[in-house]
């Protein structure tokens, strides 16, 4: 059984889904899930913290594609500590379209999140 | 105290009503055929005419011993369709495949075998050739492999481009050859992604239309052979032999290893519509890998023999296309096959339209002659979701059905028209009596496409099939010696002419002969009515050797060699000035045949045809000398005025040109005797010092415009 799990906190007006563990077919749905959560809170940014990724299947990649629909018209979705691997592949099939990456939080480190696991 | 949550009651079918090898399942449906992706499972629904009993057998990715066997109940059966729903599936890492049992008392041209995991027909993705080349694990029971595809693709607004046939300008390529070279710098060489590094080449040269060679899953070890003399593992590089009709190559894919072909292939295809570039795929429903009787039993052969192929009385497979086997196309099962699979790239792909390989075979009927009005051709013809798809036939099979010209096309397909080819050639290399017929085919073929008009004719000098247009010009007879062959593979009927020496030569009157040959097939090709088509390469020189049947070479013989667009770069300038001239002068893309009319009160009718003399053509037999005045409108609506000369008597002449209006004068957008680059970009045409007559140089081409002065 492949081990996943993911917590959300919130940053002001971003939303942020650390994720860890193997991310694919079968851990997808619980992904899914937490984004369909984030989303309700109509976060201006949507920040996947993605350094916790050992493995990341091609359903896990639609996953993030499947965010992008979620999420609210003009808003930002931003993949930090995405490996070279990620970012290449989503780059071949043209998944980089509908996200950012980028190796540091887009709000202050220190700043205190709202946790609402 | 919060409100409720509403949930959405889950669908009653997500749910199992039967166990079966440890699953939990039910009664499936039966359309569409396939595996699909449905709550909580995955629909599987297969059909045979006369199997008695079906297995679906599931393996996790790549393992030769089945996961589970899966005997699908009788009563999930409708008519020859047995369909079941499987739950709680690891999709992404499942291969699938059926087992099938034939009838106690079999036909004698049944090829049941039980022994054997068939592939699915309706796969959307296969692996067992994830990586190109990779050594196949030849252990493996179970060779080409069933794989569910995602459907979920983000195109955002793309859609088919629909571009006016007529202005079209196709570009035939291979995915693996275009980029595969070193020398293309690209990431990921050779792969769909690379072929999108390269769209803004593609851009500058000015093409609109690219077309694929075979990109459906097909094996690259299929006669795999070591060339004895130079110890060349020989492939199938083509692809032109299909495993699976709705899977795309996944060794094209440089996410192939991840299975992420189908996606790579749809950003290619989303990528080159957001160039402005359509894509058509060169599909080959004339047969199949599985050969004949002693080749190998990969899905139809053991599903339902006597509906797919075309059989003798005694069940051999009749040989049609040179390849084995001849699929049954018009068998209404078969036809309902290629139909779906039709569709399904068109909408799930997006492309823009299909070259059909040997497509004379998809009108003959059951017993191997041609229909009068096959229902295959009929059924693509007017179908709601192909409707605004390009549909080109090769009008040809190697049964001896020759139909260009003759294809049946409800006025709606396209032929790669082989006399424009067998035409050009031998003008351009000096052959008598080719004149008229040069007329002929400059004009769209009327003799052929009188009612359905230019549109139907997609001219091409060169194409993957045989020389190269630089091997055309450097070499008389073929050079197959390393397709292992003894050099007796490949067309023998090239009219091709190799300038004075055969092969590669430091005479520099040669090259420059050849060159200005080259050149002259251009003028020609772009100048014509008609859809334009380039063989990949042709626009900077690349040579084959000579080998005019390179099918089998994954070498530097077939890729592109990039620096061949600095080595050649006047030729590449050449053919991009010739398409940008295409493009600005409207009446050379007229869909309407020439009439001889004044259609426009411009006081010219809209052709007529010159020589040494204006007004006066020579059409003897042996002249080799032809100039044309084009009339007509620019886009903008003003008068156009497009004079082309051809010469291939090997002295010069000079022309009489015809007198234009007073405020008009001629200028010179080509002379292909003339030094580097031989043509300027349109708009930057010279005016000619004398207006009356003008030189056309030996082996030569000049195009003038008359332009207000």
């Amino acid at each position: 059984m492949t081990s996943f799990r993911t917590t959300f906190r919130r940053h002001g007006t971003a939303a942020l889904i650390t994720l860890v563990g193997a991310l694919d077919a079968l851990t997808a749905p619980a992904l899914r899930g937490e984004v369909e959560r984030a989303a309700q809170h109509q976060p201006s940014q949507l920040v996947l913290d993605m350094s916790g990724v050992k493995y990341l299947s091609s359903a896990g990649l639609r996953t993030l594609i499947f965010a992008r629909h979620k999420m609210p018209d003009g808003s930002r979705i931003v993949l930090v500590g995405a490996n070279e691997a990620i970012q290449r592949t989503m780059q071949l099939v043209g998944f980089h379209y509908s996200v950012e990456f980028s190796d540091r939080f887009p709000f202050g480190e220190g700043e205190p999140g709202v946790a609402t696991s | 105290m919060t409100a409720p949550v509403h949930v959405v009651r889950d669908r009653i079918d997500s749910y199992p009503t039967h166990q079966i090898a440890g699953y939990g399942v039910r009664p499936g449906r039966h359309m569409p055929f396939g595996a699909t992706l449905v709550p909580g499972g995955v629909n599987f629904s297969l059909h045979s005419s006369t199997a008695e009993a079906v297995a679906l057998v599931l393996f996790r990715r790549g393992e030769h011993t089945p996961l589970a066997e899966l005997p699908i109940p009788d009563e999930f059966r409708i008519g020859g369709v047995w369909a079941i729903t499987v739950f709680g599936l690891d999709y992404e890492n499942l291969d699938y495949g059926y087992r099938v049992h034939g009838p106690r008392d079999p036909h004698i041209a049944d090829r049941f075998d039980p022994e054997r995991i068939l592939a699915d027909p309706y796969a959307r993705a296969m692996s067992g050739r994830d990586v190109w080349g990779a050594e196949p694990d030849w252990h493996d029971p179970y060779q080409y492999r069933s794989k569910l595809a995602f459907d979920d693709f983000d195109w955002d607004d793309d859609q088919p481009l629909r571009i006016p046939q007529e202005d079209l300008v196709i570009y035939e390529m291979h995915v693996r050859g275009f980029t595969r070279d070193p020398s293309s710098g690209v990431a990921e060489p050779g792969t769909y992604a690379g072929v999108v590094e390269k769209i803004p080449y593609l851009k500058s040269l000015g093409v609109n239309c690219v077309e694929l060679m075979p990109v459906f899953e097909f094996d690259e070890f299929e006669n795999q052979r070591i060339d004895p003399t130079s110890g060349e593992l020989l492939l199938n590089y083509w692809g032109y032999s299909t495993v699976g009709f709705f899977a795309p190559k996944a060794g094209y894919a440089a996410t192939g290893r991840f299975g992420m072909q189908c996606d790579e292939f749809k950003n290619m295809v989303k990528e080159l519509h957001a160039a402005g570039i359509q894509v058509l795929l060169d599909v080959v429903f004339n047969h199949t890998a599985e050969g004949n009787e002693d080749g190998p039993t990969i899905h139809f052969r053991g599903l339902d023999n006597r509906t797919y192929y075309i059989l003798t009385p005694e069940g051999y497979y009749y040989n049609f296309s040179g390849t084995g086997n001849t699929l049954n196309c018009n068998h209404p099962v078969v036809r309902n096959y290629v139909l779906s699979c039709l569709r399904y790239w068109a909408s799930e792909y997006h492309v823009d339209g299909f070259r059909f390989d040997l497509a004379a075979i998809l009108d003959r009927g059951e017993d191997g002659a041609p229909l009068a009005n096959p229902p295959l051709i009929e059924a693509l013809s007017f179908d709601p979701v192909l409707r605004d798809c390009v549909l080109i036939a090769e009008a040809w099979d190697a049964g001896g059905l020759y139909q260009v010209g003759s294809f049946p096309n409800y006025g709606r397909w396209s032929e790669w028209n082989g006399k424009f080819r067998d035409t050009v050639r031998r003008y351009l290399k000096g052959d008598v009596g080719t004149i008229g017929d040069l007329a002929t085919r400059m004009v769209g073929s009327p003799d052929l496409y009188s009612r359905r008009g230019a549109n139907a004719s997609v001219n091409f000098v060169t194409c993957h099939d045989g020389f190269t247009l630089n091997d055309l010009v450097t070499y008389n007879g073929k050079h197959n010696e390393a397709n292992g062959e003894g050099n007796r593979d490949g067309g023998d009927d090239n009219n091709s002419w190799n300038c004075g020496v055969e092969g590669p030569t430091d005479d520099s009157e040669v090259q420059r002969l050849r060159l200005r040959q080259m050149k002259n097939a251009m003028v020609l090709l772009l100048t014509s009515q008609g859809i334009p088509m380039i063989n990949a390469g042709d626009e900077v020189g690349r040579t084959q050797q000579g080998n005019n049947n390179a099918y089998c070479h994954d070498s530097t013989l077939t890729w592109f060699d990039w620096g061949l667009t600095e080595r050649n770069s006047e030729l590449f300038d050449f053919v991009r000035n010739l398409i940008a001239f295409r493009v600005a002068h409207p009446l050379l893309r007229s869909r309407q045949h020439p009439t001889g009319e004044d259609h426009h009160g411009l006081g010219y009718p809209d052709i007529s045809w010159h020589g040494v003399h204006a007004w006066s053509a020579d059409w003897a037999p042996d002249s080799h000398l032809l100039a044309v005045l084009r009339t007509g409108l620019t886009a903008e609506g003003l008068a156009d005025y497009v004079y082309i000369a051809v010469n291939s008597h090997w002295e010069g002449h000079d022309l009489q040109l015809p007198e234009l209006p007073a405020d008009t004068s001629w200028h010179l957008f080509a002379d292909t005797f003339a030094a580097a680059p031989g043509n300027v970009a349109p708009g930057s045409e010279v005016p000619l010092d004398n207006q009356h007559s003008v030189h056309l140089g030996p082996r030569s081409a000049i195009v003038l415009i008359g332009r207000r002065r």
